[in-house]
């Protein structure tokens, strides 16, 4: 087990407010029958930046992240990757546009070991005749890869690729899960409630994780309900109520309390 | 950044404070194909220490023999199962492939190429329509291949008139798989070495291929499948249109082995190549185990009849026996996925 150095608090990149968003939402809207998941929802994610989403259950925290990821299509708004549209059918689409998501469910497979599910749904087949004929994955360099990977973000508890996800701690899958959506040069990595499962020590690491993303340039969402993780990690928190952005704020500029306060509507930004 | 100066090994780290029960359980867990390993050693042992005639050359090599049809069909079992799915029908598809296969043969002057291809085709065609039942009708396999169990055999039955082809009557090459030729002094059958090959081209396919760790991944948790990128539904075809391949494969060997085709054999076999697969270590709950694991637990069953018959009990023994088996296999796995959790 690694222990995390607290000592790199808060070197909060500055955000240029021209700059243009990596990944923008316009007016989403989504329905459930007559249950409105999202009711006209906009959000920006800025370059390098760690952008918080917080709310109260059921005010359409996942639902956003579903739609920015593919996993649901709105009903109404757009999306824009670069300043481009973008239409995700299917979470392929959107992972195949750079946007890796970590879900509230763990997508891992638990039978399969860690390298397996690294590569899952991206498998990498060997040169020449062995991979385009009899279509053989490349077994031995992903899991060369897989262990670089890994290294690179600073998961040293998880050396040996070859273990069964089953076999790790919650920790430990989390991990997993995060260096998947964080592994091959994804643009924008979105992890859903990833410490909510964890002890406090698991989550530390998943924090330092998102931390060593952000370092690397990639922008991250988070979605959370830990009020300190959010203000200790976040650049920018967009608060979510009842299906719309109640309001954008920074850990700088509202304290805990207040954002609870928007949150639930005992305030206004 | 850290180093990887981190503890030597990470298995460690889980494997020390455990108990040797749960610790051999761990190792179960890890190598499914561990258990009918050591069950068939075992078992071998057993019998061939009841009966000296059990270890006889000419009694292992008719072991082989008797496995290879039911072995075939379990191949093409485990992949259904291991995308947590069942088929009842395996052993009416191949019934029914084998009467085309041999009507084809015999009647029509075709070539015997033609009436293998044709066999073919309806295996195909047979495991598409379970594919179908169960990816766009949302069927499950259970239901779907206990409609389709029935309705392969009445229409066996009905384009055979019941009426079995004898070996005979069909061109040497429907019957080539039920030839043996002597190995180190066993004789070994073309069909049991066809057996062989499917399983070492599912091996291969299931480890090595993204396609294989599809099959795995949708049967452990289809939504997790999906979220990672998989199209479920088209892994799922494809599985039952490949099991579909094998079992006409199996006819072929069964035609071969009973050297006839029959419309009334081979019904029981569904059964058996279930328990094969079970008996191999592959979870019915999907996602878990390994294609040699069925051919070991085929040839536990094999040895287990076989061995029972020579001690001279009456065949409803060996029927007991291989209940007995399948719910001891089946109760070991439940235990086995209990490690963590
Ligand atoms: N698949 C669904 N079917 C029906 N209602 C849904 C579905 N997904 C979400 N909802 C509803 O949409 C609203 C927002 O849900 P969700 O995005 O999961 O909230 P959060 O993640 O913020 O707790 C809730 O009222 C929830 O019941
Ligand atoms: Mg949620």
């Amino acid at each position: 087990m690694t222990t995390i150095d607290d000592t790199s608090t808060a070197g909060t990149p500055a955000v240029v407010p021209d700059a243009t968003p990596v990944l923008q939402a316009r007016g989403l809207v989504k329905t459930f029958g007559r249950v409105v998941g999202l009711d006209g929802v906009d959000l920006d994610l800025y370059p390098g930046e760690v952008l918080a989403i917080i709310g109260d259950n059921g005010a359409g925290k996942s639902t956003l992240v579903k739609c920015l990821t593919g996993a649901e299509t709105p009903d109404q708004g757009e999306i824009l990757l670069d300043g481009n549209k973008v239409h995700f059918k299917r979470p392929q689409d959107a992972r195949a546009a750079g946007i890796e998501t970590v879900y509230q469910t763990l997508a891992v497979s638990p039978s399969l070991d860690i390298a397996s599910n690294l590569f899952l749904g991206r498998e990498v087949r060997r040169p020449g005749f062995l991979g385009t004929v009899l279509r053989l994955t490349d077994r031995a360099g992903m899991r060369e890869s897989a262990r670089r990977e890994l290294r690179e973000l600073g998961i040293s508890t998880l050396q040996d690729v070859t273990v069964p996800v089953e076999n790790l701690s919650g920790g430990q899958r989390q991990a997993v899960a995060v260096a998947r959506a964080a592994a091959f040069g994804s643009k924008v990595v979105v992890l859903d409630e990833p410490t909510a499962a964890l002890g406090v020590r698991e989550s530390g690491q998943v924090l330092e994780l998102v931390r060593t993303l952000r370092d690397k340039g990639v922008p991250v969402i988070i979605i959370s309900h830990n009020m300190p993780h959010v203000f200790e990690i976040a650049d920018r928190i967009h608060v979510q109520r009842l299906g719309r952005c109640a309001a954008t704020i920074t850990p700088q500029s509202h304290t805990m309390t207040e954002a609870v306060a928007i949150m639930t509507g005992a305030a206004q930004a | 950044m850290t180093t990887t100066t981190a503890t030597a090994d990470p298995a460690a780290e889980f494997l020390d404070r455990r108990s040797p029960l749960e610790r051999a359980r761990g190792v179960l867990h890890r190598y499914p194909a561990l258990s009918p390993a050591i069950v068939l050693v075992l078992s071998v042992i057993v019998f061939g220490l009841l009966n000296d005639r059990f270890l006889a050359l000419s009694n292992l090599s008719l072991i082989t023999q008797q496995v290879a049809v039911v072995g075939t069909l379990a191949a093409a079992q485990t992949l259904i199962i291991l995308t947590a799915g069942i088929d009842l029908s395996v052993g009416a598809v191949m019934v029914l492939a084998s009467m085309v296969m041999a009507q084809v043969a015999s009647g029509s002057g075709a070539p015997p190429v033609l009436a293998l291809a044709f066999g073919l085709l309806v295996g195909m065609a047979c495991g598409g329509l379970n594919g179908f039942l169960v990816t766009r009708l949302k069927l499950p396999p259970f239901i779907a291949t206990l409609g389709t169990f029935n309705v392969f055999t009445a229409i066996a039955l009905l384009y055979s008139r019941g009426a079995t082809v004898r070996g005979g009557d069909m061109p040497a090459v429907m019957t080539w798989t039920g030839t043996t030729f002597p190995v180190f002094g066993v004789r070994v059958s073309t069909g049991v070495l066809l057996m062989l090959g499917a399983y070492l081209v599912l091996a291969v396919a299931l480890s090595r291929t993204a396609w294989g760790k599809h099959v795995y991944a949708v049967g452990d948790d289809k939504d997790a499948a999906r979220l990672s990128g998989i199209s479920v539904n088209r892994v799922l075809l494809s599985v039952y249109l490949t099991a579909g391949v094998i079992l006409a494969l199996a006819a072929w060997i069964q035609i071969g082995r009973a050297n006839a085709a029959s419309p009334n054999v081979g019904v029981d076999m569904n059964l058996d190549s279930i328990t094969a697969v079970v008996i191999g270590g592959t979870s019915l709950f999907g996602g878990r185990g390994v294609i040699w694991g069925t051919l070991l637990g085929a040839l536990i069953v094999g040895v287990f009849r076989n061995g029972l018959s020579l001690a001279g009990l009456d065949v409803l023994y060996q029927t007991l026996a291989v209940g007995i088996l399948v719910i001891v296999a089946v109760s070991l796995d439940q235990w086995i996925r209990k490690v963590r959790k």
